[in-house]
């Protein structure tokens, strides 16, 4: 067959190297300049967070007192002494986030449920899935304008404007999608024996939903609201013309009709006031804002993780 | 490859190809085999056997160097090609990798063209002639050409499992390795297909030395001139279960019909494994 | 029941456009397209246009993408290949996902008071050496585009750094060893084998980060400078219609919320054409294998 022959002179095409490695060849440099490319690359991507929680953390961090994290902020100054504090606006942040959870959690738990559990996937599903795709792409600021016009420029509330209720809305658009994909995702996760298994022991599905899946899928589902939330408390766009901002406490239930600020508002506002006083208290509230949202963040990585011990 | 001659083994002169002086193979704690004493002759087709769990493909994978990848893998003792010191510190394990070729268990073409998964590793290792015309040879002698030569534009994943397989060791036979490794090959294929490769694989060994895992016997049987039984045993040493040894390497047809160990015996007749 | 529940994120989609487009319709029919290419915006003389903003939009986020499309590939690189124990690696890996929690308007605060004032030597610098090309062709004087598309990189490496990663994780190991099998050496591999088989997934993660850095409003508010004034060079203040909506939209009333609605519908629009776009893009490129 003359195999010989035709293997020799393919070889001859090739460069014969030895197999002693030769650090300064061309191939083995380029491969360290690469491999010490993705280091810088890793090291530069990590600077930016470490220096902004560093910089929150000392300039935030250092002014924190406790009548800082009640006191009402005074209207701008250049007085440190008298700026007040950042406690209606922790209080605001609660209470819309709160406003914008209980809208979102039934709608969007509720449409995880239809999309997984009843047409897994149907042509419908299908649309829905895209749309929560698209849902979670429209830019925040969209949501606060979407709102302000059908909400605070119709004054359809009860005639008030501005109001946490129209700040909680606009949060809640932007919370939905986080909401959906989670239960969504959740719900697939569960084996599909054990629903066959409920519903071949005379289940109806209502029960084998509220009593098997929505269960198993706890966790992930909660997983997601918390990052749902924690989304929406750093949010400010959508806030800014919604909810505007206020000084004052909130003193009642009607108060959710006016105007309330929040920390992102706050430290949007005083980071723009020429007073080094009010400059202090948006480091202050990013300070606190901060967190609240690691603490969040940490909240729902000790669910996720703490899922995986449980195996079904 | 003269530059480094205390790495040369002085029994040069032998017709051996691979050689294991002493191999213990180590995941983290748990030992996957130990000492492995064995040589490996040139230009025939060797066959490793035996139960699963006796660390054959392990070995395998020492010839050239593939236990790298993987995390915390540690070998001990020494594997010679060509009386080189392959885990000597300075020789490139990448060099290795394009003299001792590999075709895996499960056929694992790039998501490339047909023509691409060839060229890519001949390129890559500096390949200056006729790509069209090594394309070609390669497949015809991986026995797969008449399947590919009207779709070499389209994905390897278009052709069916053997015929993936076949084109595995096409893209392995055109960077021209002296060795081919191949660790269960036909596991993952039908009968027919398996014949045919079988069929390539007695082709092939009039140019390169083959070495070939398998856990079907009648195939070490069928493709192979020697065989190397392994087989594993519980220790307490190693709290996690068996740790593999060799025990028996001959001519096939020694180990098939007059092994010289009780176990070898036993295996070949179906007794365990 | 829950099929109602569904069809709410369908009908709030379908209203935001529909509320939008019906705001702005005065708008529209007053300028027409000409609203897309001028830039005077002057609610005296009721006179708008806004391509100043759909310049920084476009500028900032495809610059920004510029920079931080290796930068995050590099990074998940770094994470998915094992060239230091798995710990810093994933050390690393939460590191930057957290950067994604932090809030856009406390990097906004950041930006203004610390990394502002912390680059614009170096821009002086870039301005006195390279200030006959266009881009470089004023004296940064303090918020202006460039500082805003740094920010931006901060705000969309988590996207890009996170979702490559997932794809890069998702490529099978056979094909790593049939790369290094035929001697192929790590970053053969990489390139020709790894990155190609995990293209769609960081293609789509690159694409959404494009639409964040698109709709990104709270830090480059506040750090662009917010000028309808048009400049090619990005040490001027610019403005992007996000900047534009939280700046003017409190305050405004008349033609100026409809214009402002007008801009909404383009970058609503823009945002849409990305999303759907990444969608595609990532069938299109995904690899059977």
């Amino acid at each position: 067959m003359g195999c010989k022959e035709t293997k020799s002179k393919v070889l001859d095409m090739y460069n014969n190297h030895s197999l002693i490695v030769n650090p300064n060849s061309k191939r083995n440099l380029l491969e360290k300049i690469f491999t010490l490319l993705s280091i810088i690359c890793a090291i530069v991507a990590i600077i930016p967070l470490m220096l902004v929680i560093s910089f929150v953390l000392i300039k935030g961090g250092s002014y924190i007192s406790l009548d800082l994290l009640i006191l009402e902020p005074e209207p701008p100054g250049d007085d440190l002494l008298s700026a007040g504090g950042i406690g209606p606006a922790i209080v605001g942040t609660l209470i819309m986030s709160l406003i914008a959870a209980i809208i979102s959690i039934p709608i969007g738990v509720g449409g995880g449920i239809f999309l997984s559990e009843f047409s897994k996937n149907g042509n419908f599903a299908k649309f829905i899935r895209f749309g929560t795709n698209v849902l979670a792409g429209v830019p925040s600021i969209i949501a606060g304008v979407f709102i302000y016009a059908i909400i605070v420029s119709t004054k359809i509330i009860f005639g008030s404007m501005f109001s946490a209720i129209a700040g909680g809305m606009a949060l809640s658009i932007l919370m939905l999608p986080t909401i959906i994909k989670t239960t969504d995702e959740g719900l697939k996760l569960v084996p599909d024996d054990l629903r066959k298994g409920a519903l071949g022991v005379g289940a109806s599905k209502f029960t084998m939903i509220t009593n098997i899946t929505l269960p198993i899928a706890f966790r992930s589902i909660s997983t997601g609201v918390v990052l749902g939330i924690a989304r929406a408390a750093g949010e400010t766009a959508p806030l800014i013309f919604t909810a505007l901002f206020s000084r004052y406490y909130i003193t009642g239930l009607e108060d959710l009709f006016y105007e309330m600020s929040s920390l992102s508002v706050l430290i949007y506002n005083f980071a723009l006031e020429p007073y080094e006083a009010q400059n202090q208290l948006a480091w202050s509230a990013s300070f606190v804002l901060i967190i609240i949202l690691l603490g969040m963040n940490i909240l729902s990585r000790w669910i996720t993780s703490s899922t995986t011990e449980k195996n079904f | 490859m003269l530059h480094n001659k205390d790495k040369i083994k002085n029994n040069q002169s032998t017709n051996n190809c691979i050689s294991f002086e002493n191999v213990s193979i180590k995941y983290g704690n748990s030992v996957a085999i130990r000492n492995v004493f064995c040589d490996i002759p040139r230009s025939n087709v060797t066959s490793f056997i035996g139960p699963s769990g006796c660390g054959k493909s392990t070995a395998l994978r020492a010839i050239n160097r593939m236990n790298d990848l993987i995390d915390g893998c540690q070998l001990l003792g020494r594997v010679f090609f060509e009386g080189i010191d392959l885990y000597s510190v300075d020789i490139d394990p990448v060099e290795v990798r394009r003299k001792i070729g590999m075709v895996f268990q499960q056929p694992n073409p790039f998501p490339k063209s047909i023509y691409e998964n060839i060229a890519f590793g001949a390129r890559i290792n500096g390949y200056k002639g006729n790509m069209d015309d090594l394309v070609e040879s390669s497949l015809r002698k991986a026995a797969v050409w008449e399947e590919c030569k009207d779709k070499l534009n389209e994905s390897g994943y278009s052709l069916s499992g053997g015929q993936q397989q076949r084109l595995c060791i096409a893209r392995t036979i055109a960077i021209q390795p002296e060795v081919i490794l191949m660790d269960e090959p036909c596991s993952a294929l039908d009968p027919i297909s398996t014949l045919k490769i079988e069929e390539t694989i007695h082709e092939l060994k009039k140019n390169f030395t083959i070495i070939i895992v398998t856990h079907n016997m009648q195939q070490a049987l069928r493709v192979s001139d020697y065989t190397a039984f392994y087989n594993a045993e519980s220790t307490q040493e190693s709290n996690s279960g068996k740790v593999g040894y060799l025990v028996e390497f001959d001519k096939t047809n020694k180990i098939f019909n007059s092994p010289k160990q009780q176990a070898t015996q036993d295996y070949i007749s179906g007794k365990f494994g | 029941m829950v099929l109602a529940l569904a069809s709410v994120v369908a009908l709030i989609l379908l209203s935001i456009f529909v509320v939008i487009f019906f705001e702005s319709r005065e708008s529209i029919s007053r300028y027409g397209l000409n609203f897309l290419i001028t830039s005077a915006w002057n609610p005296v003389t009721d006179e708008y246009g806004a391509f100043t903003a759909i310049y920084g939009t476009l500028l900032t986020s495809f610059a920004s993408l510029l920079i931080a499309v290796p930068l995050g590939v590099g990074t998940a690189i770094f994470i998915t290949e094992d060239f230091v124990n798995k710990k810093i690696r994933n050390f690393i890996s939460v590191m930057v996902e957290l950067l994604a929690a932090i809030p856009s308007v406390v990097l906004g605060l950041w930006a203004i008071f610390i990394l502002e004032p912390f680059l614009r030597p170096i821009f002086q610098l870039i301005h006195k050496f390279l200030g006959w090309i266009p881009f470089f062709s004023t004296s940064p004087i303090g918020p202006g585009i460039a500082p805003a598309i740094i920010i931006l990189v901060v705000m969309i490496l988590p996207i890009i750094t996170s979702i490559s990663k997932d794809s890069l994780n998702q490529v099978p190991q056979r094909l790593r060893q049939a790369s290094y099998g035929i001697g192929a050496t790590r970053w053969t591999t990489i390139f020709n084998v790894i990155i190609p088989a995990a293209i769609s997934g960081i293609t789509g993660g690159v694409l959404l980060a494009l639409g964040r850095a698109m709709g990104e409003t709270m830090a480059v508010t506040m750090i662009i400078g917010n000028s309808n004034s048009f400049s090619w060079s990005i040490f001027s203040p610019g403005y992007t219609i996000s900047a534009m909506l939280a700046n003017q939209f409190g305050e405004a009333d008349g033609t100026q919320v409809s214009s402002l609605m007008y801009a909404a519908l383009i970058l609503m629009i823009l945002s849409l054409l990305v999303n759907i776009f990444a969608q595609w893009a990532v069938k299109k490129l995904s690899l059977k294998y």
